[in-house]
């Protein structure tokens, strides 16, 4: 126990250092302005937006406007600090043993020496202060944020001015903008946040964003069941998060002296680096973090409100559930990567729970994508199925390309979303099935541009998907190939999972792309291309989708120039302090060809399905088929089975719908009301009418005879007295005259006789 | 000259003033009945002061003569509201203030 | 000003209304509009009187007792007219006085039958001083009267003006809260007897009994009446069943009233009483209000699923919510209080909002059954909105001021008191934190069927179905933004309330054990029921031989250091 509380860190003397530093430049000091601009923008669009000649969409379009080329300053900023900057770094006492087992040392001692580069940049304010600690919220930024805040303002960006076509005579147009714009703010919020709790409430925030944007069309019982899906989905994955969030913070205060505890993100992470926490606090923390990221994300098995959340607006789902949001979990677990890779022992481990469960939702996500006939539900099965790439790429101790991955992937499926909204814009449907087929002759450009996110998506060189998805396969360090060695351990099963899932995301996309824009089209009218406001932000999405592979090759890639290798984990990558020691895996050409040839045998085996067979069965047919009238799910009996449960989603919404909402809504929700209104109330009733009972024989036998008995009598006495008084009270003078002398008479006969 | 003659007018006159008052129905013969009440008491009081050689008597004598005019005053006024009223002055009529 | 408002501010905004009730009592009834006027004028003239003492007060020493009048009351039974403010009670009297002037423009047209604002703007203001009452008194004899004084007028609102079934709502809410009161009473009676301190005032009380006056078992009796007592007002489960047939009856206006202040009262008396005074039986107690709290919060939930009619469940989800609250208070830190405090204003701003809405949603559709209604968004967009928002607020979401109740009072439980069990309330935040989730499930489920979806055929085309008012827009408006602020600045309540909670604590209960030797810890002189002592089994035996167990004693030091990271 004993050696918990000896630092190896705090053994220089100026205790542990954080990776962070107070200084940097005015950009990189002043982010919040970043996360400002839209939320003045929805408080702007909120009161005066109706008003506005353009229902406050110019307003919105202008912050979020603003805030990227912030965001493009503060990432130049980033790369000049990142390699020149030389300013103190934060360190924190931490608790020692001594002689008395006392807690020692000085709050934030900032060390004196010369600070390496690769400092994040730290700024708070006092926030609130109760129990004399104080809490604060803050900016901390480095690599990672600043390429989230390029992203969010990004694609924020491009999907409102997509919107304002899309959208355009919505009912709620100026809502609609006021929601991007608090998402927006929110999300920005989130990822630049300095502590857990300030991360905590935009996590919140952005969820209710998500809830308000899924149900924008709330005349319609399915949407605003969808969103309530979503919000409860992500209320359960939340409780995960508050209970996580409040053991680091305890467990932070405990090993620092004189502290409360701690919500500090670089103090928590510094401190499960160095062994300051114990291995079963991180563990319970991490499995509870876990929980909110399964839900945020969509991780199996809380994953099955993204399909749903499709309800929303298309916009919202590219930006909020493809390119954003969603990824809030893996960028946190990215955060706090310090907790789960000691909590979860990723070093030197072949398997572990994150790795786990992100392998089997990207399995469970693509094939779930198969049997889909509605577009965006594809696209959302296929987001599933590529976070789930993302964190088993973090579980296997590849922060990098996970990062990396995130990064490419709000690019491509950005695009692939926006395309599928373009095309519902033109054929009024998502249904791929029925409405839609040879769409390509119709919409070139939506078609082009869907083309490109596709093969990005399924990660054919060199497009952007090829470089990321091949860095996490390498990064699983279960290739040993040729090189791929190196990793964090031996994850060989999240190397099978991960090349099967390359594999599967080119089948699906391949079928998707057949039923969407090639045979005969299948639905009414005449389709025709969108305007420039879709197809501008669909040609930005899919050069990035081409060009953003190149930001970080892998080195030692001969074909490319030396300043492009690794350039993307040079900046994004923290180096020390909060960050944990990772080791990473040397690139493999063997695995290179070998993932291509695996994403090339999907696309053909689903290619020859489609594009032959299918195409040869609707030529016989005259008719533009979908399927084989005599696929395999009417041949085979297993795959059958297999296609009723995809069909079915594997039962969990039954699940939760039926056992879990239900049973909690009806049968537990009656009983204890029932248990209110029979045991508790009835109690009180119970009671109260006993009370009574007791009164009324106490009031009829006791009350009435003896007591009221009594007094009755004296009032009847009185009463009968006064009815024979009355009849003297006659009313004439002479008569009381007559007493009055009479008693006058009589008094005078008294006085007489007594004296 | 004895006390008791001055008693027994006094005392006549008190017994048919009491009788006016309880048998007249007329409010003016009442009214006058109790001034021949106060007058018997008059008498008493003068002439118990005469026989005590004190003035005590003749002094409430005079205040009730006084007293006596107002009174005689008021119930005059009464009485001719009464007669206003209700067009007549039979107090055997007048019982308004029955229990 | 500043002499003046030391020595008479607390009594000014205590018996000005009353003093404007005494006033309209002499005007007759017809004249309606003066009434009102009267009624508004004084409840305005007693919040800006509320507004100079906030003003004035010290906000660097809100632990102290300020404005303070102690005078001679009832000298035969050696109670004082002793009032003051400190920071615990200025949150809640600033409410109150915000509350009420709220009220009384909400109701400026629409008056519940039997109309008679005469009579009905009597009792709202004194309510007013019996609630302004109970927050600064300082004694307890005073306390109780004022406790008692909101009783009445709540009585007779409910009686009068409330719902169809308003005799037995109003009765169960007399008879339950004069229960609780009556066991009250034999507790402070109790108290002024076994301590013989021949006082009532609270901090000479708390001294008497921290001095040892009075024994253990009598202390924990003694807590049990007053726990019973405030119990019932909070009200925490079981003696809850009040809450839902009072509010369902009562009018808007005493739902809000009832909801926004009159709930405090009880919490209110925990803090202010019932801990501070006995702070060893609040330990033993602890656990027991912890574990009622948490199912008050569950059972509240559940409670609310199963509700058909929205007032009922609005009620019902005040148990809920009033369980964060207890849950704080049981911790006995700092910091469970601190955010018991902010969860009471916070849950007095929303939960009386959504009564608000509640009253104008049932003058417009003359029903709450959730089944009749729908589409509220569509035919009173601007109210839907505000409903909205409200029910993200009650449900705790950041950035609005139900998070600052809840999340605290969650963090709280991790780490109790000294003595406190730590893994009973470790399981208590857990199941707490689950109550977050059946929140958000009733309160969504609450907005999708009154305000999403089309309007039902019954009140398509109704025009009495109208959007937000302006009575309703000025009474609303200070408690939304209110709402928006403390949620965004969350210092505007911790600020004020720290200091205060800070001090009415007992060190014992505060001080870091780990992080003294074994002779500070003598020198508190804490009973054993705080387990201060280094050894695991609370016996009090660091009295001899600590130089040979130092060594051992860092071991289990590290331990718990250990234990409590877990």
């Amino acid at each position: 126990m004993n050696t918990l509380f000896t630092l190896a860190a705090a053994a220089t003397g100026d205790g542990l250092a954080l990776g962070i530093t107070e200084g940097g430049s005015w950009l990189l000091r002043n982010v919040w302005l970043i996360p400002l601009l839209p939320a003045l923008s929805f408080i702007g669009i909120l009161f005066f937006g109706k008003k506005m000649p353009r229902g406050g969409s110019e307003l919105g379009i202008a912050a979020v406007g603003i805030a990227f080329v912030l965001a493009l300053l503060t990432g130049v900023a980033w790369i000049d600090h990142r390699d020149n900057f030389h300013g103190d770094e934060v360190h924190v006492a931490v608790i020692q043993m001594d002689d008395h087992g006392a807690a020692h040392g000085d709050d934030h001692g900032a060390g004196h020496e010369p600070g390496h580069p690769s400092l994040a940049v730290h700024r708070t304010a006092t926030w609130f202060q109760t129990n004399g600690v104080e809490f604060t919220v803050g900016t901390l930024v480095d690599g990672l944020a600043v390429m989230m805040l390029l992203v969010v303002t990004l694609v924020s960006l491009l999907v409102h001015v997509y919107s304002t076509d899309y959208v355009h005579g919505d009912r709620r147009y100026t809502h609609f903008f006021a929601f991007l714009s608090l998402f927006s703010a929110s999300m920005l919020l989130l990822v630049v946040s300095e502590n857990t709790l300030q991360l905590l409430c935009a996590w919140e925030l952005v969820g209710v964003c998500s809830f308000a944007l899924i149900g924008h069309w709330w005349e319609e019982k399915p949407n605003s069941d969808a969103a309530l899906k979503a919000f409860l989905t992500n209320r359960v994955g939340d409780m995960g998060l508050l209970v996580g969030v409040t053991v680091l913070f305890f467990a932070a205060g405990s090993a620092l002296p004189d502290r409360f505890g701690s919500f500090s993100i670089a103090e928590t992470n510094a401190l499960a680096n160095s062994g300051a926490l114990s291995h079963t606090t991180l563990v319970v923390a991490a499995s509870c973090l876990m929980a909110a990221v399964m839900s945020k994300s969509g991780q199996f098995f809380l994953h099955t409100w993204l399909p749903d959340a499709m309800a929303g607006p298309t916009p919202v789902s590219a930006l909020i559930h493809a390119a954003t949001m969603v990824v809030a979990g893996v960028f946190m677990i990215a955060r706090m990567y310090g907790v789960f890779f000691e909590g979860f022992q990723i070093g030197g481990s072949s398997i572990n729970l994150m790795a786990f469960i992100g392998g089997l939702t990207t399995i469970v996500g693509a094939l779930l994508a198969f049997v889909q006939r509605d577009i965006k539900k594809v696209l959302a099965y296929s987001t599933i199925s590529q976070l789930g790439y993302m964190v088993l790429a973090l579980g296997v101790g590849a922060w990098t390309a996970a990062v990396f991955h995130l990064f490419t992937h709000a690019f491509f499926k950005a695009c692939l979303f926006l395309g599928s909204g373009s095309v519902s814009h033109a054929v009024h449907s998502f249904d791929m099935k029925s409405d839609m087929g040879g769409l390509r002759r119709h919409m070139p450009h939506t078609y082009r541009t869907f083309m490109i996110g596709t093969v990005a998506l399924a990660g054919l060189p060199p497009l952007a998907g090829f470089w990321s998805k091949d860095e996490i396969l390498v990064g699983t360090g279960g290739w040993g190939l040729m090189g791929g060695t190196g990793g964090n351990g031996a994850y060989t099963l999240m190397l099978g999972m991960g090349m099967l899932t390359a594999a599967l995301t080119a089948a699906y996309m391949t079928r998707c792309v057949y039923l969407t824009f090639f045979g005969e089209f299948r639905g009414h009218g005449e389709p025709h291309e969108s305007g420039p406001r879709i197809t501008g932000p669909l040609w930005i999405l899919a050069g990035l989708a081409i060009v953003a592979g190149f930001f970080n090759m892998p080195k030692g890639f001969q074909l490319a120039p030396g300043s492009l290798q690794e350039r993307f984990g040079h900046f994004v990558e923290p180096v020390a302090g909060y960050f944990p020691a990772i080791s990473h895996a040397t690139p493999s050409w063997s695995l290179a060809i070998v993932s291509t040839l695996v994403v090339i045998s999907g696309i053909t085996a689903s290619g020859w399905y489609y594009f032959v067979k299918v195409e040869a069965a609707s030529k016989a047919a005259g008719t533009s088929l979908t399927e084989l009238p005599d696929g395999p799910t009417t041949k085979y009996p297993l795959a059958r089975m297999g296609h009723t449960l995809l069909s079915n989603k594997y039962y969990l919404d039954h699940f939760y719908n039926g056992v879990v909402a239900d049973g909690t809504k009806g049968p537990l929700a009656r009983m204890a009301n029932r248990i209110n209104q029979d045991v508790i109330d009835r109690t009180v009733d119970v009671v109260g009418e006993t009370a009574v009972k007791a009164g009324t024989v106490v009031y009829e036998k006791i009350d009435q005879l003896v007591v009221d008995g009594a007094v009755n009598a004296s009032g009847r006495g009185s009463s009968g007295a006064g009815e024979e008084l009355r009849k003297i009270n006659s009313g004439k003078v002479q008569s009381y005259a007559a007493i009055l002398f009479a008693a006058a008479t009589v008094l005078a006969g008294i006085l007489i006789v007594l004296v | 000259m004895l006390l008791n003659q001055f008693l027994i007018l006094s005392a006549v006159l008190f017994s048919i003033g009491v009788y006016g008052v309880l048998a007249r129905r007329n409010g003016v013969l009442v009214l006058m009945s109790i001034e021949l009440i106060l007058n018997a008491v008059n008498i008493n009081l003068v002439a118990f002061g005469a026989f005590r050689a004190s003035v005590g008597g003749e002094v409430f004598a005079l205040f009730i003569i006084a007293v006596a005019a107002a009174e005689v005053g008021v119930g005059l006024a009464m009485v001719l509201l009464l007669y206003r009223n209700r067009r007549s002055i039979d107090l055997t009529l007048i019982d308004q203030l029955r229990g | 000003m500043e002499n003046l408002l030391d020595g008479w501010g607390i009594t000014l905004a205590t018996f000005s209304p009353l003093v404007g009730a005494a006033i309209m009592m002499l005007i007759p009834r017809e004249r309606e509009d003066q009434h009102k006027l009267i009624a508004l004028v004084t409840s305005l003239w007693v919040a800006f009187v509320g507004l100079l003492l906030l003003i004035q007060f010290d906000l660097d020493h809100t632990d102290r007792l300020q404005f303070g009048v102690d005078k001679v009351w009832i000298d035969v039974i050696s109670s004082r007219f002793s009032v003051g403010i400190d920071g615990m009670s200025l949150p809640l009297i600033l409410l109150t006085m915000l509350i009420v002037p709220l009220c009384i423009i909400y109701s400026w047209n629409h008056f519940p039958d039997p109309v008679n604002p005469k009579a009905f703007l009597i009792l709202i203001l004194i309510l007013e001083t019996g609630m302004i009452g109970t927050f600064v008194a300082q004694d307890l004899v005073l306390f109780f009267v004022f406790f008692e004084v909101v009783l009445l007028p709540m009585f007779f609102m409910i009686a009068v003006w409330g719902g169809e079934d308003r005799r037995y709502a109003s009765l169960k809410f007399f008879l339950y809260t004069l229960f609780g009161s009556a066991l009250m009473l034999v507790s402070f009676l109790a108290l002024f007897f076994l301590t013989g301190a021949e006082t009532f005032s609270i901090a000479g009380l708390s001294d008497a009994v921290a001095a040892g006056g009075v024994s253990r078992s009598a202390q924990l009796w003694i807590f049990g009446g007053m726990f019973l007592g405030f119990g019932i007002k909070v009200p925490m489960f079981p003696f809850h069943t009040w809450l839902p047939d009072a509010h369902t009856q009562a009018p808007t206006v005493g739902s809000v009233i009832l909801a926004a202040v009159l709930l405090k009262l009880g919490t209110y008396g925990f803090i202010r009483i019932a801990i501070p005074i006995l702070p060893d039986a609040a330990v033993t107690w602890a656990p027991w209000i912890g574990l009622l709290a948490v199912v008050g919060i569950i059972y509240g939930a559940l409670g609310c699923l199963a509700q058909t009619d929205v007032k009922r469940l609005i009620a019902f989800s005040s148990v809920a919510h009033m369980g964060f609250v207890m849950l704080g208070i049981a911790t006995l830190t700092d910091f469970g209080i601190n955010a018991a405090i902010m969860g009471m204003v916070a849950h007095g701003l929303i939960t009386g909002m959504l009564f608000f809405l509640a009253g104008s949603m049932k003058e417009r559709y003359h029903t709450l059954e959730i089944s009749r209604l729908g589409g509220l968004l569509v035919q009173a967009p601007r109210m839907g909105w505000i409903f909205g928002f409200c029910v993200m607020a009650s449900l705790g979401l950041p950035g609005l001021a139900g998070f600052w109740g809840e999340f605290p009072a969650i963090l709280s439980a991790y780490n109790p008191a000294n003595g406190v069990p730590i893994e009973t309330f470790r399981t208590y935040m857990v199941v707490a934190a689950l109550g977050t989730v059946l929140a958000a499930g009733y309160l969504l489920w609450l907005l999708q069927r009154t305000a999403f979806g089309n309007p039902p055929e019954e009140f398509a085309d109704d025009p009495a179905i109208t959007d937000t008012t302006k009575h309703e827009w000025i009474s609303w408006a200070p408690i939304l933004a209110l709402i928006v602020a403390i949620g965004i600045y969350p210092n505007l309540i911790f600020r004020v309330s720290d200091g205060a909670v800070d001090a009415s604590l007992s060190e014992c209960l505060t001080v870091d054990a780990h992080q003294l030797t074994d002779e500070e810890i003598e020198a508190l002189g804490c009973s054993d029921v705080y387990l201060l002592g280094h050894d695991d089994d609370g016996h009090d035996d660091h009295g001899d031989g600590h130089g040979d167990d130092h060594g051992d004693d860092h071991d289990e030091d590290a331990d718990e250091h250990a234990a409590a990271g877990n």
